[in-house]
């Protein structure tokens, strides 16, 4: 009697305790897995270099790329460009959403002005943004406003197409749902259409975001006195490449952290999704 | 009373989906209506919605006519169409915003309750089976207590043992409160065991065909030999409503309330 009671409840424990270990091993394993290539390739470069095999002029091992990096946050010079880039990103990032959006919400949701619009929006997108690049300094000088335009181009396309697909897209019997419960306008909008569209709008932020960080470098090129695209700039015509490594690693960093904080706010309300992956979220 | 009056429709395409359609349905009555593929089942139980309304002829219900969705009328597709962002609650209490928040919230704990999914109530709908999915969609029709109650093949997507234990669910449901129900259907068998009268259609255009009535005391018996008389009614009127020979003899006489039976 004793041995029928005592034999499963230690199975049990056994049970539980194996996939219990699996899961906090997968848990820290699989990111650690990711780290594994860069940091070979960088701790054996850094052998390299140390072992004289190179002399790491044009390609500085990271002890030196690191260093450049505590020198410039030492003067307080990497907070000023990051603070500078940061700005920029987070302006142009905003006016090309909120265009993107009203625009792609207007051309998805009325038939008429998508007819109206979208040849023309369509066609400005076939246009290298980088093309904008002259007229903008023209028009708007060759301060702030120009690169904040530019970034807000780069990030208008793939937020007004995210949009507007998203819309044309939600399912025509979800709206019937809304209808026999006789929603208004407003109301149609406020608990079918947006929910449905929410997942695409957030992937089209981040595909937004991600061109935003590229628009940036281009709009710093052109003439900046800060910022990490200025410090790349500076780099070359300097020949540091150390600083232009560092800035291009701080780029890395920024781009990935921005991201994966929309991919946060965002799950909450992305719970109710037929994910693929048996969990998501960030890394 | 729900009355169909020459319901009538022809899509912009040019197809004539349904001619002069006519039937005068009690309160409380539940009725089957059965035929062919594309006999225009499915564009009558959407006019009646008032989601496409008929081009000419008109459906009332109580003498209003129903010309876009009604609140007394609700209906239950083919598919659940949860809303996937809602929980199986949210979902069911979908129609009931203008109540106070606390009566929705006991209407809905009841409906939960009564369709069996009391424990699903915090669910999304992916994690549904396709029956449980279907009983949510039962239970957010019902809620708001329709006085109408349409379902456009409800039951089809199902697999067979799920679908006679949502049949005999639904009936048991409708016992509460006694709506009128409407259900398209293509399964005779499923038409006889609910239904108090069956109206055959006849494709192309889509009109009456027969009014077969089903006089059986529930609970019905599926293997009884009486359900199988009125199952073999239908069956008949079915074929005859398919005889290609008799379409074209009588697409020249009255057409529209052809009454067979």
């Amino acid at each position: 009697m004793v041995m029928t009671v005592d034999l499963p409840a230690l199975e049990r424990s056994e049970a539980t305790a194996a996939p219990a270990s699996r899961v906090r091993l997968t848990r820290y394993a699989r990111p650690a897995l990711g780290l594994v290539l860069p940091l070979a390739l960088a701790v054996g470069w850094e052998a390299i270099v140390h072992l004289g095999w190179s002399n790491g002029r044009l390609v500085p091992p990271p002890s030196k790329v690191i260093a450049t990096i505590i020198d410039l946050a030492r003067t307080g010079e990497l907070s000023r460009h990051i603070l500078a880039t940061l700005s920029r990103v987070a302006a142009g990032f905003a006016f090309g959403v909120i265009a993107g959006t009203l625009l792609g919400a207007i051309s998805g949701y009325w038939a008429l002005a998508r007819q109206l619009l979208d040849p023309t929006i369509q066609a400005l997108r076939a246009i290298p943004s980088i093309a904008w690049v002259p007229l903008f300094i023209l028009w708007l000088g060759i301060f702030e406003t120009s690169k904040v335009a530019l970034i807000a181009v780069g990030v208008f396309f793939p937020v007004y197409l995210g949009v507007m697909g998203a819309i044309l897209a939600v399912d025509r019997k979800i709206v019937e749902v809304g209808r026999i419960f006789r929603l208004s306008g407003p109301a149609m909008i406020r608990r079918i259409l947006l929910p449905a569209v929410l997942p695409a709008y957030v992937v089209a932020l981040r595909v937004g975001l991600g061109l935003g960080w590229m628009f940036v470098v281009a709009a710093e090129f052109m003439g900046a006195s800060e910022g990490l695209g200025y410090l790349l700039i500076d780099g070359q015509q300097l020949g540091k490449p150390a600083q232009i490594v560092a800035a291009i690693v701080i780029f890395a960093i920024l781009g990935k952290t921005t991201d994966w904080l929309i991919e946060v706010t965002s799950a909450p309300l992305l719970r109710w999704q037929d994910a693929f992956a048996p969990q998501g979220g960030g890394s | 009373m729900l009355v169909l009056g020459g319901v009538s429709k022809t899509y912009p395409n040019g197809v004539h989906a349904l001619e002069r359609f006519s039937a005068e349905i009690r309160l409380g009555e539940i009725v089957a209506i059965i035929g062919g593929s594309g006999c225009g089942k499915s564009t009558l139980l959407r006019a009646i919605a008032g989601l496409d309304p008929a081009t000419s002829g008109a459906v009332t219900l109580d003498d209003i006519a129903i010309t876009a969705p009604h609140e007394k009328i609700g209906i239950i597709f083919q598919e659940p169409r949860l809303l996937p962002w809602l929980s199986v609650a949210d979902n069911i209490g979908f129609g009931l915003s203008d109540l106070p928040a606390a009566e929705r919230r006991a209407r809905v704990v009841r409906a939960l309750d009564r369709v069996g999914l009391a424990d699903k109530a915090r669910a999304w709908p992916r994690e549904l089976s396709g029956g449980q999915a279907q009983r949510v969609a039962i239970a957010r029709a019902l809620v708001p207590q329709p006085e109408v109650l349409l379902l456009d093949e409800p039951f089809s997507a199902l697999d067979a043992f799920t679908r006679t234990d949502l049949q005999d669910h639904l009936l048991d449901l409708w016992a509460d409160a006694r709506p009128t129900l409407v259900m398209v259907t293509h399964d005779v068998e499923e038409a006889v065991m609910l239904a108090d009268r069956v109206l055959v259609m006849r494709p192309r255009p889509g009109r009456l065909f027969a009014d077969v009535a089903v006089n059986l005391a529930r609970p019905r018996d599926r293997k009884s030999q009486l359900f199988d008389q009125v199952k073999r009614r239908v069956l008949t009127a079915l074929d005859r409503s398919l005889d290609r020979n008799l379409m074209e003899a009588q697409s020249n006489s009255s057409a529209g309330e052809a009454m067979w039976w």
